[in-house]
Protein backbone atom coordinates (compact mmCIF):
# COMPACT_ATOMS: atom_id res chain seq x y z
CA UNK A 1 0.00 0.00 0.00
CA UNK A 2 2.89 2.23 1.02
CA UNK A 3 4.59 1.95 -2.45
CA UNK A 4 1.49 2.19 -4.18
CA UNK A 5 0.34 5.62 -2.87
CA UNK A 6 4.08 6.73 -3.43
CA UNK A 7 4.05 5.76 -7.05
CA UNK A 8 0.52 7.08 -7.39
CA UNK A 9 1.80 10.10 -6.26
CA UNK A 10 4.73 10.33 -8.03
CA UNK A 11 2.26 9.85 -10.68
CA UNK A 12 0.11 12.31 -9.98
CA UNK A 13 2.70 14.65 -10.12
CA UNK A 14 4.18 13.62 -12.97
CA UNK A 15 1.52 13.39 -14.83
CA UNK A 16 -1.65 14.73 -13.49
CA UNK A 17 -2.09 17.55 -15.45
CA UNK A 18 -0.82 17.68 -18.61
CA UNK A 19 0.62 20.85 -19.05
CA UNK A 20 1.85 20.50 -15.87
CA UNK A 21 3.47 17.15 -16.94
CA UNK A 22 4.80 18.78 -20.10
CA UNK A 23 6.45 21.30 -18.20
CA UNK A 24 8.31 18.57 -15.90
CA UNK A 25 9.33 16.66 -18.90
CA UNK A 26 11.07 20.08 -20.31
CA UNK A 27 12.25 20.90 -17.14
CA UNK A 28 14.07 17.74 -16.07
CA UNK A 29 14.26 16.19 -19.73
CA UNK A 30 13.23 13.06 -17.91
CA UNK A 31 11.13 10.94 -20.39
CA UNK A 32 7.26 10.33 -18.88
CA UNK A 33 5.09 7.94 -20.18
CA UNK A 34 2.64 9.03 -23.01
CA UNK A 35 -0.44 8.08 -22.10
CA UNK A 36 -3.34 7.54 -25.09
CA UNK A 37 -6.67 9.45 -25.07
CA UNK A 38 -9.70 8.04 -24.73
CA UNK A 39 -12.05 7.84 -27.20
CA UNK A 40 -14.82 8.83 -25.12
CA UNK A 41 -15.58 11.42 -22.24
CA UNK A 42 -15.09 10.17 -19.20
CA UNK A 43 -17.90 8.26 -17.48
CA UNK A 44 -17.60 10.08 -14.01
CA UNK A 45 -16.30 13.60 -13.12
CA UNK A 46 -13.53 12.42 -10.54
CA UNK A 47 -12.92 9.40 -13.05
CA UNK A 48 -9.53 10.41 -14.36
CA UNK A 49 -7.91 10.94 -10.57
CA UNK A 50 -9.98 7.96 -9.06
CA UNK A 51 -8.68 5.81 -11.54
CA UNK A 52 -4.78 6.50 -11.68
CA UNK A 53 -4.74 5.95 -7.71
CA UNK A 54 -7.34 3.19 -7.25
CA UNK A 55 -7.63 1.51 -10.50
CA UNK A 56 -6.15 -1.66 -9.61
CA UNK A 57 -8.30 -2.22 -6.51
CA UNK A 58 -11.52 -1.12 -8.29
CA UNK A 59 -10.80 -3.41 -10.96
CA UNK A 60 -10.11 -6.50 -8.53
CA UNK A 61 -13.65 -5.74 -6.51
CA UNK A 62 -15.37 -5.48 -9.53
CA UNK A 63 -14.40 -8.84 -11.07
CA UNK A 64 -15.35 -10.74 -7.84
CA UNK A 65 -19.16 -8.80 -7.99
CA UNK A 66 -19.36 -9.67 -11.57
CA UNK A 67 -18.57 -13.30 -10.95
CA UNK A 68 -20.11 -13.66 -7.78
CA UNK A 69 -22.67 -11.60 -7.20
CA UNK A 70 -23.96 -11.03 -11.11
CA UNK A 71 -23.11 -7.46 -11.56
CA UNK A 72 -23.49 -6.79 -14.89
CA UNK A 73 -23.29 -2.82 -14.42
CA UNK A 74 -20.65 -0.98 -17.12
CA UNK A 75 -18.72 0.71 -13.65
CA UNK A 76 -15.25 -0.38 -13.64
CA UNK A 77 -15.73 -3.27 -15.83
CA UNK A 78 -12.52 -4.44 -17.80
CA UNK A 79 -14.66 -4.97 -20.85
CA UNK A 80 -15.52 -1.14 -20.71
CA UNK A 81 -12.22 0.35 -19.85
CA UNK A 82 -10.57 -1.55 -22.73
CA UNK A 83 -13.27 -0.43 -25.10
CA UNK A 84 -13.06 3.12 -24.31
CA UNK A 85 -9.65 3.32 -23.81
CA UNK A 86 -8.71 1.45 -27.07
CA UNK A 87 -6.08 2.75 -28.91
CA UNK A 88 -6.04 2.03 -33.19
CA UNK A 89 -3.29 1.10 -34.67
CA UNK A 90 -1.43 1.30 -38.02
CA UNK A 91 -3.95 -0.56 -39.44
CA UNK A 92 -7.26 0.93 -38.50
CA UNK A 93 -7.95 -1.19 -35.46
CA UNK A 94 -7.70 -1.24 -32.11
CA UNK A 95 -4.26 -2.31 -30.78
CA UNK A 96 -3.86 -5.85 -28.10
CA UNK A 97 -2.35 -5.25 -25.44
CA UNK A 98 0.99 -6.59 -27.24
CA UNK A 99 1.23 -3.51 -28.76
CA UNK A 100 3.57 -1.28 -26.33
CA UNK A 101 0.60 1.78 -27.59
CA UNK A 102 -2.02 -0.01 -25.42
CA UNK A 103 -3.58 1.64 -22.82
CA UNK A 104 -2.74 0.07 -20.08
CA UNK A 105 0.54 -0.45 -21.18
CA UNK A 106 1.70 3.21 -21.09
CA UNK A 107 2.34 3.73 -17.07
CA UNK A 108 2.93 -0.12 -16.61
CA UNK A 109 5.62 -0.78 -18.72
CA UNK A 110 6.88 2.44 -17.21
CA UNK A 111 6.83 1.65 -13.44
CA UNK A 112 7.36 -2.36 -14.38
CA UNK A 113 3.73 -3.26 -13.25
CA UNK A 114 2.80 -7.03 -14.78
CA UNK A 115 -0.36 -7.78 -15.20
CA UNK A 116 -1.75 -11.16 -16.02
CA UNK A 117 -5.24 -10.34 -16.49
CA UNK A 118 -4.88 -10.21 -20.71
CA UNK A 119 -3.86 -13.51 -20.53
CA UNK A 120 -7.68 -14.36 -20.60
CA UNK A 121 -9.51 -11.06 -21.04
CA UNK A 122 -9.72 -9.50 -24.47
CA UNK A 123 -7.30 -6.14 -24.75
CA UNK A 124 -9.67 -4.78 -27.35
CA UNK A 125 -13.35 -4.31 -27.82
CA UNK A 126 -14.81 -7.23 -29.75
CA UNK A 127 -16.89 -6.18 -33.05
CA UNK A 128 -19.58 -8.71 -32.36
CA UNK A 129 -20.07 -7.66 -28.45
CA UNK A 130 -20.78 -4.70 -29.24
CA UNK A 131 -23.51 -6.21 -31.92
CA UNK A 132 -24.23 -9.63 -30.31
CA UNK A 133 -22.75 -9.24 -26.46
CA UNK A 134 -23.98 -5.42 -25.29
CA UNK A 135 -26.56 -4.49 -27.46
CA UNK A 136 -28.06 -7.42 -27.71
CA UNK A 137 -31.00 -7.59 -25.32
CA UNK A 138 -31.45 -4.94 -27.40
CA UNK A 139 -31.65 -6.77 -30.18
CA UNK A 140 -35.72 -7.42 -30.52
CA UNK A 141 -35.82 -4.00 -29.15
CA UNK A 142 -33.80 -2.46 -31.92
CA UNK A 143 -36.08 -4.27 -34.08
CA UNK A 144 -39.24 -3.05 -32.40
CA UNK A 145 -37.50 0.50 -32.52
CA UNK A 146 -37.04 0.37 -36.56
CA UNK A 147 -40.47 -0.96 -37.00
CA UNK A 148 -41.80 2.17 -34.95
CA UNK A 149 -40.33 4.44 -36.98
CA UNK A 150 -40.99 3.13 -39.93
CA UNK A 151 -44.47 3.50 -38.56
CA UNK A 152 -43.80 7.24 -37.65
CA UNK A 153 -41.95 7.97 -40.98
CA UNK A 154 -45.56 6.71 -42.83
CA UNK B 1 -11.07 -7.36 0.12
CA UNK B 2 -12.67 -10.02 -1.81
CA UNK B 3 -16.30 -10.97 -1.08
CA UNK B 4 -15.93 -14.89 -1.71
CA UNK B 5 -18.83 -16.25 -1.66
CA UNK B 6 -19.84 -14.69 1.29
CA UNK B 7 -22.75 -13.22 0.20
CA UNK B 8 -23.94 -10.82 3.22
CA UNK B 9 -20.10 -8.72 2.63
CA UNK B 10 -20.93 -5.45 3.63
CA UNK B 11 -20.02 -4.76 -0.29
CA UNK B 12 -22.98 -5.53 -1.56
CA UNK B 13 -24.51 -3.09 -3.86
CA UNK B 14 -27.47 -2.85 -1.69
CA UNK B 15 -26.96 0.46 0.11
CA UNK B 16 -30.00 2.27 0.40
CA UNK B 17 -29.92 5.26 -2.43
CA UNK B 18 -29.92 7.81 0.65
CA UNK B 19 -26.82 6.73 1.61
CA UNK B 20 -25.75 6.21 -1.90
CA UNK B 21 -25.79 10.02 -2.98
CA UNK B 22 -24.79 11.13 0.65
CA UNK B 23 -21.09 8.68 -0.30
CA UNK B 24 -21.34 9.80 -3.81
CA UNK B 25 -21.76 13.60 -2.77
CA UNK B 26 -18.83 13.01 -0.21
CA UNK B 27 -16.67 11.07 -2.67
CA UNK B 28 -17.07 14.00 -5.41
CA UNK B 29 -15.42 16.20 -2.53
CA UNK B 30 -12.27 17.20 -2.23
CA UNK B 31 -11.99 15.13 0.59
CA UNK B 32 -12.67 12.17 -1.51
CA UNK B 33 -9.15 11.41 -2.31
CA UNK B 34 -8.34 11.04 1.25
CA UNK B 35 -10.61 8.61 1.98
CA UNK B 36 -10.50 6.45 -1.01
CA UNK B 37 -6.87 6.05 -0.12
CA UNK B 38 -7.25 5.25 3.93
CA UNK B 39 -10.21 2.84 3.51
CA UNK B 40 -10.69 -0.29 2.23
CA UNK B 41 -12.34 -0.40 -1.31
CA UNK B 42 -15.66 -1.88 -0.29
CA UNK B 43 -16.61 1.95 0.96
CA UNK B 44 -16.05 2.72 -3.11
CA UNK B 45 -18.33 0.10 -4.78
CA UNK B 46 -21.00 1.10 -2.97
CA UNK B 47 -21.52 4.48 -4.51
CA UNK B 48 -21.87 2.94 -7.67
CA UNK B 49 -25.31 1.58 -7.25
CA UNK B 50 -27.41 4.39 -8.14
CA UNK B 51 -26.17 4.66 -11.98
CA UNK B 52 -26.53 0.95 -12.53
CA UNK B 53 -30.32 0.94 -11.98
CA UNK B 54 -30.08 4.17 -14.44
CA UNK B 55 -28.29 2.01 -16.84
CA UNK B 56 -30.58 -0.99 -16.74
CA UNK B 57 -27.77 -3.44 -16.24
CA UNK B 58 -28.16 -6.31 -14.10
CA UNK B 59 -26.82 -5.43 -10.94
CA UNK B 60 -26.85 -8.77 -8.70
CA UNK B 61 -28.44 -12.25 -9.37
CA UNK B 62 -31.61 -13.60 -8.49
CA UNK B 63 -30.56 -15.63 -5.38
CA UNK B 64 -34.44 -17.53 -5.47
CA UNK B 65 -33.69 -18.81 -9.09
CA UNK B 66 -32.41 -22.36 -9.65
CA UNK B 67 -31.32 -21.77 -13.74
CA UNK B 68 -31.65 -25.08 -15.29
CA UNK B 69 -32.14 -26.85 -18.58
CA UNK B 70 -35.01 -29.63 -19.32
CA UNK B 71 -33.44 -32.00 -22.80
CA UNK B 72 -35.91 -33.92 -24.55
CA UNK B 73 -33.77 -36.61 -26.09
CA UNK B 74 -36.46 -37.87 -28.52
CA UNK B 75 -36.09 -34.51 -30.11
CA UNK B 76 -32.14 -33.96 -29.85
CA UNK B 77 -31.57 -34.93 -33.97
CA UNK B 78 -28.91 -37.36 -34.92
CA UNK B 79 -25.64 -36.06 -35.89
CA UNK B 80 -26.69 -32.72 -34.78
CA UNK B 81 -24.26 -31.15 -33.01
CA UNK B 82 -25.81 -27.34 -33.28
CA UNK B 83 -25.73 -27.14 -29.37
CA UNK B 84 -22.08 -27.85 -29.54
CA UNK B 85 -21.27 -25.65 -32.62
CA UNK B 86 -23.27 -22.49 -30.97
CA UNK B 87 -21.51 -23.10 -27.05
CA UNK B 88 -18.16 -23.28 -29.19
CA UNK B 89 -19.05 -19.65 -31.06
CA UNK B 90 -20.01 -18.11 -28.18
CA UNK B 91 -17.53 -18.81 -26.14
CA UNK B 92 -14.52 -19.28 -28.50
CA UNK B 93 -13.18 -22.90 -27.48
CA UNK B 94 -12.26 -24.84 -30.20
CA UNK B 95 -10.42 -27.53 -31.31
CA UNK B 96 -6.10 -27.35 -31.72
CA UNK B 97 -6.38 -30.60 -33.47
CA UNK B 98 -5.08 -32.35 -29.62
CA UNK B 99 -8.58 -33.97 -29.14
CA UNK B 100 -7.36 -35.45 -25.95
CA UNK B 101 -6.88 -32.36 -24.01
CA UNK B 102 -9.06 -29.87 -25.93
CA UNK B 103 -11.63 -27.52 -24.58
CA UNK B 104 -15.22 -29.35 -24.12
CA UNK B 105 -18.16 -27.15 -22.83
CA UNK B 106 -20.21 -29.19 -24.09
CA UNK B 107 -20.88 -32.83 -26.07
CA UNK B 108 -22.58 -34.89 -28.12
CA UNK B 109 -22.79 -38.35 -26.21
CA UNK B 110 -24.49 -41.54 -27.78
CA UNK B 111 -25.56 -44.08 -25.58
CA UNK B 112 -26.42 -47.69 -27.04
CA UNK B 113 -28.36 -50.51 -25.75
CA UNK B 114 -26.18 -53.72 -26.04
CA UNK B 115 -28.91 -55.48 -26.05
CA UNK B 116 -31.28 -54.01 -28.45
CA UNK B 117 -28.85 -52.27 -29.78
CA UNK B 118 -31.49 -48.97 -29.62
CA UNK B 119 -29.12 -45.99 -29.23
CA UNK B 120 -29.54 -42.12 -28.34
CA UNK B 121 -28.40 -38.99 -28.40
CA UNK B 122 -28.07 -36.48 -26.37
CA UNK B 123 -25.95 -33.30 -25.18
CA UNK B 124 -24.36 -33.75 -22.02
CA UNK B 125 -22.77 -30.26 -20.54
CA UNK B 126 -22.12 -29.14 -16.79
CA UNK B 127 -24.52 -30.69 -14.88
CA UNK B 128 -25.08 -27.56 -12.73
CA UNK B 129 -25.12 -30.18 -9.45
CA UNK B 130 -27.09 -28.76 -6.41
CA UNK B 131 -24.30 -30.81 -4.60
CA UNK B 132 -21.32 -30.30 -6.77
CA UNK B 133 -18.10 -32.79 -5.91
CA UNK B 134 -16.04 -29.69 -7.65
CA UNK B 135 -16.87 -27.11 -5.19
CA UNK B 136 -16.22 -29.18 -2.58
CA UNK B 137 -12.80 -30.53 -3.67
CA UNK B 138 -11.31 -26.91 -4.84
CA UNK B 139 -8.36 -26.33 -2.65
CA UNK B 140 -8.69 -22.32 -3.17
CA UNK B 141 -12.23 -21.81 -3.49
CA UNK B 142 -12.44 -21.11 -7.33
CA UNK B 143 -14.54 -23.69 -8.10
CA UNK B 144 -18.67 -22.18 -6.43
CA UNK B 145 -22.10 -22.27 -7.01
CA UNK B 146 -23.70 -18.96 -7.53
CA UNK B 147 -26.57 -18.16 -5.42
CA UNK B 148 -28.76 -18.91 -8.42
CA UNK B 149 -27.69 -22.53 -9.30
CA UNK B 150 -25.02 -22.06 -11.55
CA UNK B 151 -21.82 -23.70 -10.65
CA UNK B 152 -18.81 -22.17 -12.45
CA UNK B 153 -15.10 -21.45 -12.06
CA UNK B 154 -13.64 -18.18 -10.43
CA UNK B 155 -10.39 -18.12 -12.67
CA UNK B 156 -9.00 -15.28 -10.60
CA UNK B 157 -8.61 -18.19 -7.77
CA UNK B 158 -8.30 -20.83 -10.61
CA UNK B 159 -4.48 -22.67 -9.68
CA UNK B 160 -5.24 -25.50 -12.46
CA UNK B 161 -4.61 -28.49 -9.96
CA UNK B 162 -7.51 -30.30 -11.53
CA UNK B 163 -9.16 -31.91 -8.56
CA UNK B 164 -12.34 -30.74 -9.79
CA UNK B 165 -12.14 -32.62 -13.28
CA UNK B 166 -11.29 -35.62 -11.11
CA UNK B 167 -14.20 -35.27 -9.01
CA UNK B 168 -16.93 -34.43 -11.51
CA UNK B 169 -18.54 -37.84 -12.50
CA UNK B 170 -19.63 -36.11 -15.89
CA UNK B 171 -16.07 -35.26 -17.34
CA UNK B 172 -17.61 -31.57 -17.55
CA UNK B 173 -14.50 -29.99 -17.19
CA UNK B 174 -11.25 -29.55 -18.69
CA UNK B 175 -8.01 -27.58 -18.65
CA UNK B 176 -6.50 -25.23 -20.40
CA UNK B 177 -2.82 -26.02 -21.81
CA UNK B 178 -1.90 -23.50 -24.48
CA UNK B 179 -1.85 -20.07 -24.53
CA UNK B 180 -4.94 -18.14 -26.19
CA UNK B 181 -5.08 -14.67 -28.11
CA UNK B 182 -8.18 -13.13 -29.16
CA UNK B 183 -10.54 -14.48 -26.67
CA UNK B 184 -14.25 -13.14 -26.82
CA UNK B 185 -14.08 -10.26 -24.61
CA UNK B 186 -17.45 -11.48 -22.75
CA UNK B 187 -15.58 -14.81 -22.24
CA UNK B 188 -12.33 -14.46 -20.91
CA UNK B 189 -10.36 -17.84 -21.17
CA UNK B 190 -6.35 -18.57 -20.26
CA UNK B 191 -4.23 -20.95 -19.77
CA UNK B 192 -3.85 -22.73 -17.13
CA UNK B 193 -7.52 -22.59 -15.30
CA UNK B 194 -9.93 -25.35 -15.52
CA UNK B 195 -13.53 -24.02 -17.16
CA UNK B 196 -16.95 -25.92 -18.05
CA UNK B 197 -20.57 -25.23 -19.27
CA UNK B 198 -20.96 -21.87 -17.34
CA UNK B 199 -24.57 -21.83 -18.58
CA UNK B 200 -23.93 -18.83 -20.15
CA UNK B 201 -24.09 -16.54 -17.57
CA UNK B 202 -23.28 -13.96 -19.53
CA UNK B 203 -26.14 -13.71 -21.25
CA UNK B 204 -28.77 -15.10 -18.72
CA UNK B 205 -27.61 -11.60 -16.45
CA UNK B 206 -28.68 -10.06 -19.30
CA UNK B 207 -31.93 -11.88 -19.54
CA UNK B 208 -31.03 -14.19 -22.61
CA UNK B 209 -30.79 -17.67 -22.87
CA UNK B 210 -27.88 -20.04 -23.32
CA UNK B 211 -26.67 -19.86 -26.81
CA UNK B 212 -26.81 -23.70 -26.84
CA UNK B 213 -30.47 -23.28 -25.89
CA UNK B 214 -31.18 -20.61 -28.38
CA UNK B 215 -29.49 -22.52 -31.48
CA UNK B 216 -31.53 -25.95 -30.59
CA UNK B 217 -34.21 -23.83 -31.20
CA UNK B 218 -33.81 -22.13 -34.15
CA UNK B 219 -32.27 -24.84 -36.11
CA UNK B 220 -31.64 -27.70 -34.29
CA UNK B 221 -34.21 -29.95 -32.88
CA UNK B 222 -35.61 -28.05 -30.55
CA UNK B 223 -35.30 -29.96 -28.09
CA UNK B 224 -33.28 -27.91 -24.92
CA UNK B 225 -35.50 -25.81 -22.72
CA UNK B 226 -33.84 -22.77 -20.52
CA UNK B 227 -35.32 -21.50 -17.06
CA UNK B 228 -35.92 -21.02 -13.38
CA UNK B 229 -36.63 -24.42 -11.62
CA UNK B 230 -37.81 -22.38 -8.76
CA UNK B 231 -40.25 -20.84 -10.15
CA UNK B 232 -43.24 -22.45 -10.22
CA UNK B 233 -45.01 -20.43 -12.73
CA UNK B 234 -41.99 -20.79 -15.50
CA UNK B 235 -41.98 -23.75 -18.72
CA UNK B 236 -39.26 -25.37 -17.58
CA UNK B 237 -40.69 -26.03 -13.79
CA UNK B 238 -44.14 -27.07 -15.34
CA UNK B 239 -42.78 -29.42 -17.94
CA UNK B 240 -40.41 -31.09 -15.05
CA UNK B 241 -43.32 -31.28 -13.24
CA UNK B 242 -45.83 -32.70 -15.70
CA UNK B 243 -43.27 -35.17 -17.36
CA UNK B 244 -41.24 -37.61 -15.38
CA UNK B 245 -37.65 -36.51 -16.47
CA UNK B 246 -34.30 -38.07 -15.57
CA UNK B 247 -31.23 -36.83 -14.25
CA UNK B 248 -28.03 -38.40 -15.18
CA UNK B 249 -26.44 -40.65 -12.40
CA UNK B 250 -28.93 -39.65 -10.31
CA UNK B 251 -27.64 -41.95 -8.14
CA UNK B 252 -25.28 -40.21 -6.58
CA UNK B 253 -27.70 -37.76 -5.21
CA UNK B 254 -25.87 -34.45 -6.57
CA UNK B 255 -29.27 -33.19 -7.82
CA UNK B 256 -27.93 -31.50 -10.83
CA UNK B 257 -30.08 -28.41 -12.78
CA UNK B 258 -29.92 -30.02 -16.26
CA UNK B 259 -32.87 -32.25 -16.40
CA UNK B 260 -33.43 -34.88 -19.14
CA UNK B 261 -37.07 -36.95 -20.77
CA UNK B 262 -37.16 -39.46 -22.98
CA UNK B 263 -33.73 -41.14 -22.07
C1 LIG C 1 -1.97 6.39 -15.37
C2 LIG C 1 -1.11 5.23 -15.44
C3 LIG C 1 -1.77 3.85 -15.55
C4 LIG C 1 -2.64 3.41 -16.52
C5 LIG C 1 -3.12 4.15 -17.76
C6 LIG C 1 -3.00 2.06 -16.16
N1 LIG C 1 -2.36 1.70 -14.99
FE1 LIG C 1 -2.64 -0.01 -13.97
N2 LIG C 1 -1.26 0.56 -12.62
C7 LIG C 1 -0.56 1.74 -12.64
C8 LIG C 1 0.40 1.75 -11.58
C9 LIG C 1 1.36 2.89 -11.25
C10 LIG C 1 0.27 0.52 -10.89
C11 LIG C 1 1.08 -0.02 -9.71
C12 LIG C 1 0.50 0.40 -8.42
C13 LIG C 1 1.22 -0.26 -7.26
O1 LIG C 1 2.18 -1.02 -7.50
O2 LIG C 1 0.80 -0.05 -6.15
C14 LIG C 1 -0.79 -0.20 -11.58
C15 LIG C 1 -1.24 -1.44 -11.18
C16 LIG C 1 -2.24 -2.12 -11.80
C17 LIG C 1 -2.78 -3.38 -11.35
C18 LIG C 1 -2.33 -4.15 -10.12
C19 LIG C 1 -1.09 -4.94 -10.45
C20 LIG C 1 -0.68 -5.83 -9.32
O3 LIG C 1 0.33 -6.53 -9.51
O4 LIG C 1 -1.31 -5.83 -8.27
C21 LIG C 1 -3.77 -3.76 -12.23
C22 LIG C 1 -4.62 -5.01 -12.16
C23 LIG C 1 -3.83 -2.72 -13.23
N3 LIG C 1 -2.91 -1.76 -12.95
C24 LIG C 1 -4.70 -2.76 -14.30
C25 LIG C 1 -4.73 -1.79 -15.30
C26 LIG C 1 -5.54 -1.90 -16.49
C27 LIG C 1 -6.46 -3.06 -16.81
C28 LIG C 1 -5.29 -0.78 -17.22
C29 LIG C 1 -5.91 -0.41 -18.56
C30 LIG C 1 -7.36 -0.32 -18.57
C31 LIG C 1 -4.35 0.04 -16.48
N4 LIG C 1 -4.03 -0.62 -15.33
C32 LIG C 1 -3.87 1.27 -16.90
C33 LIG C 1 -0.74 2.79 -13.52
C34 LIG C 1 -1.58 2.76 -14.61
C1 LIG D 1 -16.64 6.08 -21.28
C2 LIG D 1 -15.21 6.27 -21.36
C3 LIG D 1 -14.29 5.71 -20.29
C4 LIG D 1 -14.37 4.51 -19.63
C5 LIG D 1 -15.45 3.44 -19.73
C6 LIG D 1 -13.20 4.44 -18.80
N1 LIG D 1 -12.46 5.57 -18.94
FE1 LIG D 1 -10.68 5.97 -18.05
N2 LIG D 1 -10.67 7.84 -18.81
C7 LIG D 1 -11.59 8.34 -19.69
C8 LIG D 1 -11.26 9.73 -19.99
C9 LIG D 1 -12.02 10.64 -20.93
C10 LIG D 1 -10.10 10.03 -19.25
C11 LIG D 1 -9.35 11.38 -19.21
C12 LIG D 1 -8.09 11.33 -20.02
C13 LIG D 1 -8.41 11.18 -21.48
O1 LIG D 1 -9.12 12.02 -22.06
O2 LIG D 1 -7.97 10.18 -22.04
C14 LIG D 1 -9.74 8.82 -18.53
C15 LIG D 1 -8.63 8.69 -17.72
C16 LIG D 1 -8.20 7.51 -17.15
C17 LIG D 1 -6.96 7.32 -16.48
C18 LIG D 1 -5.90 8.38 -16.24
C19 LIG D 1 -5.03 8.49 -17.47
C20 LIG D 1 -3.98 9.55 -17.33
O3 LIG D 1 -3.78 10.30 -18.30
O4 LIG D 1 -3.37 9.64 -16.28
C21 LIG D 1 -6.90 6.02 -16.07
C22 LIG D 1 -5.77 5.34 -15.32
C23 LIG D 1 -8.12 5.39 -16.51
N3 LIG D 1 -8.90 6.31 -17.18
C24 LIG D 1 -8.42 4.07 -16.30
C25 LIG D 1 -9.63 3.51 -16.61
C26 LIG D 1 -10.02 2.17 -16.22
C27 LIG D 1 -9.15 1.21 -15.44
C28 LIG D 1 -11.28 1.97 -16.67
C29 LIG D 1 -12.17 0.76 -16.47
C30 LIG D 1 -12.50 0.44 -15.12
C31 LIG D 1 -11.68 3.17 -17.38
N4 LIG D 1 -10.66 4.08 -17.32
C32 LIG D 1 -12.89 3.34 -18.02
C33 LIG D 1 -12.66 7.66 -20.23
C34 LIG D 1 -13.08 6.39 -19.84
C1 LIG E 1 -7.49 -17.13 -15.96
C2 LIG E 1 -8.32 -16.22 -16.67
C3 LIG E 1 -8.50 -14.81 -16.11
C4 LIG E 1 -7.52 -13.93 -15.72
C5 LIG E 1 -6.01 -14.12 -15.70
C6 LIG E 1 -8.20 -12.72 -15.30
N1 LIG E 1 -9.55 -12.88 -15.46
FE1 LIG E 1 -10.97 -11.51 -15.01
N2 LIG E 1 -12.42 -12.78 -15.61
C7 LIG E 1 -12.21 -14.07 -16.05
C8 LIG E 1 -13.49 -14.70 -16.26
C9 LIG E 1 -13.72 -16.12 -16.75
C10 LIG E 1 -14.48 -13.75 -15.93
C11 LIG E 1 -16.00 -13.95 -15.95
C12 LIG E 1 -16.60 -13.40 -17.19
C13 LIG E 1 -18.11 -13.45 -17.15
O1 LIG E 1 -18.71 -14.11 -16.28
O2 LIG E 1 -18.70 -12.80 -17.99
C14 LIG E 1 -13.77 -12.55 -15.54
C15 LIG E 1 -14.40 -11.38 -15.18
C16 LIG E 1 -13.74 -10.23 -14.78
C17 LIG E 1 -14.37 -8.98 -14.51
C18 LIG E 1 -15.85 -8.69 -14.68
C19 LIG E 1 -16.19 -8.56 -16.15
C20 LIG E 1 -15.71 -7.26 -16.75
O3 LIG E 1 -15.34 -7.22 -17.93
O4 LIG E 1 -15.71 -6.27 -16.04
C21 LIG E 1 -13.40 -8.10 -14.13
C22 LIG E 1 -13.57 -6.66 -13.73
C23 LIG E 1 -12.15 -8.81 -14.18
N3 LIG E 1 -12.39 -10.10 -14.58
C24 LIG E 1 -10.93 -8.25 -13.86
C25 LIG E 1 -9.72 -8.90 -14.00
C26 LIG E 1 -8.46 -8.29 -13.71
C27 LIG E 1 -8.27 -6.85 -13.22
C28 LIG E 1 -7.51 -9.23 -13.96
C29 LIG E 1 -6.01 -9.08 -13.80
C30 LIG E 1 -5.55 -8.69 -12.48
C31 LIG E 1 -8.19 -10.43 -14.42
N4 LIG E 1 -9.54 -10.20 -14.42
C32 LIG E 1 -7.57 -11.61 -14.81
C33 LIG E 1 -10.99 -14.68 -16.28
C34 LIG E 1 -9.77 -14.13 -15.96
Amino acid sequence: MTSFRQIALVLLVLIGAPVAAALAQEASGVPLPAVPKAVKPAPDANHEQLMRSNHMSLLKHKRDLTVHEGDRTPQYSLNECVTCHAVTGGDGKAVTVADPQHFCRACHDYVAVKIDCFECHASRPGDEDKAAGLAAPGESAVAALSDYLQEVEQ
Amino acid sequence: MSCGTNRDCGCATSASPGVDAGRRAFLKSGAAFATVALTPTVTLMAFGAGDAAAQGAQERLNPAARWGLLIDVSKCGDGCNECVTACRKENGWEDTGHPATDAQWIRKVTLTDPKSGASRELPVMCQHCDEPPCVDVCPTGASFKRADGIVLVDKHRCIGCRYCMMACPYKARSFIHEALIDQKPHAPRGKGTVESCTLCVHRIDSGRNPACVESCNATGGGAMMFGDLNDPESAIAKRVAELASTQLRDDLGLDPGVHYVNL
